[in-house]
């Protein structure tokens, strides 16, 4: 009875574990397979000749001939839209006061949707933004503007026990009988003409800098400020954590003040992040003046004292791990103890010290409350070298919620904020994918 | 000069050795041969390893450990103010118990203590590799392989590794604790013919469990009891013909 019992017992903890695993998959599936779909929309799309227009005037790549050319063509194309508009205001100037005034702000409101669906209407002037001066240039978006020429959204408030319904209108109707009423079904046929719409590999989107607030371009910036403030936050790091990993585990006598000192540290280990982020503003820049305002070097201290704690410990753990048999036969042969941790020491704590820091590593990139008071822009150039030690950068983690809450279009510029969030999820990824493959390496070449 | 002519490398003088307030080695006075080799034995326990490990100041490693009285090499305190630890254990080697090469090359293993002290030359330090792996016995097994870890070798073969790393920093005097508890037979039996043959130009101090080990392979043997040296003397004699009794019950198997 005892072992049925037994083997019941293996099976269903086996069960359990299998369980687990297979829910996280999931959890991770769900997670991941959102950002991956619409981030690669970033990347992959249909591009029209707005994009491939601005990728000569901005970025100065393409064939201008074929450019040209496909302005001429999608001209063409336009060109019954807009006889339609000048005819329909020539009709408006016939109209009575009335039913002129309905339409005359409908039409405003239609010419509008026009402008960011096309690009400027011929004839107007230069536009002072660049968002202004390009239609769209993914054909996605593009579809979205058509809907909101086609139909208007009302609202109904007929219906008194419920909050009101939003209604789609369609416009045509709305126009019937006017000269203005074909350009929608128009429009909806021959659209695709108007943007020639074709498959498009955006991998420049990870080093073009970004055009009008995220417009247009790409991430670079951003993807530049993560990377410097993480190798900065290492640099700082990495030293005094190893440092002082090897003096608690090999030179500390284990009194009073270590122990408090381990305290600090795991203490330390605890504070918000947020916390960080204000006590950086407050001592590296407010009053050790490390720079005048939020600079990269302030960030990437700040980021510093954030993963020292986990460095410090990674380390400690990893030292303490080897086997003391080494120590005593370098001690024996005559190594001073600081030569012995340099030579012998070291050396075998390396897997489990390399860990340590490439865990410090992904979180310093992905976090963002260290770094928006000290170092995060929302709009910025991508930085020189020597510029980090004195300005301000954007960075992914932080854009990301800038771009999602605070920007004057979220809803225009959806995929660029995926496109950041792929970025970075795929930046940690490799770091500690990278790790892994390093350590393993290490770990070999140590076992024999 | 000890009292059966031969010169003294190691002289002890009233030595004691203190785990905060245990002693575990009581009021040695006792000179050691050079170039001999001498075994210590005694019952677990007995402050063998213990009087080893305090000749290199290995023991200097334990946290509240202390000495009293005098331990002298060549005509130099030990533990005294002004002498350099590391320059010591230059001069005195260890074997451990239990083999513990480093987690690297073969040939990094046995250069590691050379490169400690000075620069040297490719070719010298190749020079000084081959020698000492053949002086332990070792060379024409690995002279193919001296990039493969260390940790590839079977234990046997890494124990000799790690005499040979001790032989490469020229020491005057191997210190052995237990070299062969952990091997088998055949083992044990190629280390104690290279016991044999580095006689003479190393003093060698082994630290034995193993009595017919002890008498195999030592000149003079020391038998130590809870901390106390009970006898020492020529091994012939003392296995023979022990003149205190307590050494002829542990030889008897009466204790221990």
């Amino acid at each position: 009875m005892e072992l049925q019992a037994r083997k019941l017992f293996d099976r269903s903890l086996t069960g359990i574990s299998i369980m687990a695993v297979v829910l996280m998959s999931l959890s991770l599936l769900v997670l991941l397979a959102p950002i991956f779909s619409r981030g690669l929309g970033a990347f992959f799309f249909r591009g029209t000749s707005e994009f491939r227009r601005l990728a000569l005037e901005q970025f100065n790549r393409g064939n201008a001939q074929e450019v040209a050319g496909e302005i001429r063509i999608v001209g063409a194309a336009r060109r019954p839209v807009y006889e339609m508009l000048s005819a329909f205001e020539d009709e408006l100037d016939g109209m009575d006061p009335t039913r002129r005034q309905g339409y005359r702000v409908e039409l405003k409101e239609i010419k509008s949707l026009l402008r960011e669906l096309l690009g400027p209407l011929p004839g107007e002037l230069e536009a002072v933004m660049l968002r202004q001066q390009y239609g769209q240039t993914r054909w996605d978006r593009a579809l979205v503007k058509l809907g909101a020429i086609l139909y208007s959204e009302e609202w109904d408030y007929s219906d008194t026990r419920s909050m009101g319904k939003k209604v789609l209108r369609s416009r045509q109707k709305a126009f019937a009988g006017t000269r203005l009423e074909s350009l929608f079904p128009y429009l909806e046929n021959n659209l695709s003409g108007m943007l020639r719409p074709r498959f498009t590999f955006y991998w420049r989107f990870l080093t073009d800098r970004s055009l009008d607030s995220h417009f247009f371009g790409g991430i670079w910036p951003e993807i530049l400020g993560t990377i410097y403030l993480t190798l900065g936050a290492m640099l700082l790091a990495i030293p005094f954590g190893i440092i002082a990993a090897i003096y608690l585990s090999e030179f500390a006598s284990g009194g009073r003040l270590v122990s408090l000192l381990r305290v600090c540290i795991s203490t330390l280990a605890g504070v918000p992040s947020i916390v960080f982020g204000l006590f950086g503003l407050a001592f590296f820049i407010n009053t050790l003046h490390l720079s005048g305002s939020k600079s990269v070097l302030a960030g990437s201290a700040t980021l510093a004292l954030l993963i020292l704690p986990t460095i410090i410990r990674a380390s400690e753990e990893a030292l303490k791990a080897v086997p003391h048999t080494y120590k005593e036969a370098a001690l024996s042969l005559g190594a001073s103890p600081l030569r012995m941790v340099l030579t012998v020491l070291l050396p075998a704590a390396l897997p489990g010290i390399l860990t340590g820091i490439i865990i410090s590593m992904g979180r310093a990139a992905g976090e963002t409350a260290p770094i928006i008071f000290t170092a995060a822009v929302s709009v910025g150039r991508p930085l020189k070298l020597w510029e980090t030690l004195s300005q301000p950068t954007p960075a992914l983690p932080w854009n990301i919620y800038n771009l999602a809450t605070e920007h004057q279009a979220v809803d225009e510029i959806r995929h660029v904020q995926f496109g950041m969030v792929l970025t970075l999820v795929l930046l940690v990824l490799l770091l500690n994918l990278a790790a892994i493959l390093l350590r393993a390496r290490i770990s070999k070449k140590m076992r024999g | 000069m000890d009292e059966n002519g031969q010169k003294a490398h190691i002289t002890c003088q009233d030595f004691s050795f203190f785990y905060g307030d245990n002693q575990a080695v009581k009021n040695i006075t006792q000179d050691f041969a050079s170039y001999q080799v001498t075994a210590i034995i005694g019952p677990s326990g007995c402050g063998k390893s213990t009087l080893l490990r305090s000749i290199n100041r290995m023991n200097d490693l334990i946290p509240g450990s202390r000495t009293a009285g005098r331990m002298l090499f060549d005509g130099q305190e030990i533990y005294g103010p002004r002498l350099d630890v590391v320059t010591l254990r230059r001069r005195i080697g260890m074997v451990f118990q239990k083999p513990n090469p480093f987690p690297k090359s073969i040939f990094n293993n046995i250069a590691y203590g050379r490169r400690l002290h000075g620069r040297l030359g490719q070719d010298e330090l190749q020079a000084v590799v081959e020698t000492s792996l053949q002086r332990a016995g070792l060379w024409d097994e690995v002279k193919d392989r001296l990039e493969d870890n260390a940790l590839s070798l079977s234990g046997g073969q890494q124990q000799r590794l790690c005499i040979a790393r001790a032989l490469a920093v020229d020491p005057e005097i191997v210190l052995m604790d237990e070299p062969t508890s952990a091997l088998d037979p055949r083992a044990t039996a190629r280390i104690e013919d290279l016991i044999a043959e580095l006689r003479g130009r190393y003093t060698i101090i082994i630290v034995t469990h193993n009595m017919q080990q002890a008498a195999r392979v030592s000149d003079f043997t020391a038998f130590l009891y809870e901390g106390n040296l009970i006898e020492y003397g020529q091994t012939a004699r003392m296995f023979t013909k022990p003149r205190e009794k307590q050494t002829e019950d542990y030889m008897t198997g009466r204790f221990g």
